[in-house]
């Protein structure tokens, strides 16, 4: 199975459980909708309200904002289930922290984005987005180089480096806050009684905390690209000035 | 005398002193609209962190460049 494109490592079986884990959890919390929620339904209605409210309705208003609500969902809860592995004591690899999945969500949200344009203004999409009105006519290839540059090609690889890279950064930096620990108080306190080893108490306590912050990057990673996808969707849609 | 050593990590250095100064003004903008009008505070953290993930979108940028080994001339 190695070398096929269905090889297993530990990095996909991290993936497969943590989508598994999602659409069970969520499948439990909207099994028996009641009027008077239990628990599991008040997490999931909190959940979803905070992802329609502050999310969708916010950017892209009333009606679009639930046309594009799936796919906001689906990239908000996946991406913050797959950063918070990074935390966990077993799997400690932050399944976003690979450049692969992250270039995926990008991309469907690139494609999500334009198609939206394209179905709302048909082909005077491009020209909506290129052209700005209001610009001397001197300048409007040098401006339409510009907007085509940051527009179709810098959104989707800032969208992917910036989840990419925090991820990677965290990651590293809680590997070597551990292992600093493990250095001090195994090679230096036990195998050669040096005192120094002491310092360990300090490493973990930095362990901890950046394993707190850690949590929080992962939810804010989460949240910034939700709201940049729908950011990116309402710009697409909206009308010329 | 010969310095030998690898130019990434002084390359990343250089490049986050603009996001840390930009990180530093929104968050300070914040505050200050905050002390101005304090039932604003909810919705100003919403962009205040929206904020601050953009800006510090290119130091991560610039850390992803230090690890493409470019060939030697």
């Amino acid at each position: 199975m190695i070398g096929t494109p269905f090889e297993m490592n530990r990095i996909l079986i991290i993936r497969m459980l943590v989508v598994v884990i999602l659409v069970l959890l969520f499948w439990l919390g909207t099994r028996n909708l009641k009027l008077v929620p239990g628990r599991l339904q008040v997490v999931g209605e909190l959940v979803t309200g905070f992802v329609r409210n502050s999310i969708a309705i916010e950017t892209l208003g009333e009606k679009d904002g639930r046309r594009f609500m799936p796919l906001l969902f689906t990239i908000f809860f996946l991406t913050l289930g797959l950063n918070l592995t990074g935390t966990i004591p077993g799997l400690q690899i932050a399944s976003t922290g690979l450049i692969g999945m992250p270039i995926i969500m990008a991309v469907v949200a690139y494609v999500v984005f334009i198609y939206a344009g394209l179905r709302r203004h048909g082909f005077r999409y491009f020209k909506n987005q290129l052209i700005l009105p209001g610009v001397p006519i001197a300048l409007v290839p040098f401006l339409a180089l510009l907007e085509f540059l940051s527009t179709f090609i810098l959104r989707p690889i800032t969208l992917t480096l910036r989840l990419t890279m925090n991820m990677v950064a965290g990651h590293m930096l809680l590997t070597l806050c551990f292992l600093a620990t493990q250095f001090f108080f195994v090679t230096v306190l036990f195998n050669q009684g040096n005192l120094i080893g002491l310092l360990g108490i300090g490493s973990f306590a930095f362990a901890l905390a950046f394993t707190v912050l850690e949590i929080f990057v992962a939810a804010l990673q989460a949240y910034v690209f939700a709201i940049l996808t729908a950011i990116y969707i309402q710009l697409s849609l909206a009308d010329e000035h | 005398m010969n310095v030998v050593g690898s130019l990434a990590p002084l390359a990343f250095g250089l490049a986050v002193i603009g996001s840390g100064i930009g990180v530093g003004i929104i968050v300070g903008k914040t505050i200050e609209s905050v002390a101005r009008q304090p039932e604003l505070q909810g919705r100003l953290q919403g962009l205040m962190f929206l904020g601050i993930a953009l800006t510090e979108a290119l130091c991560f940028i610039a850390i992803a460049v230090a690890f493409i080994p470019f060939p030697a001339p």
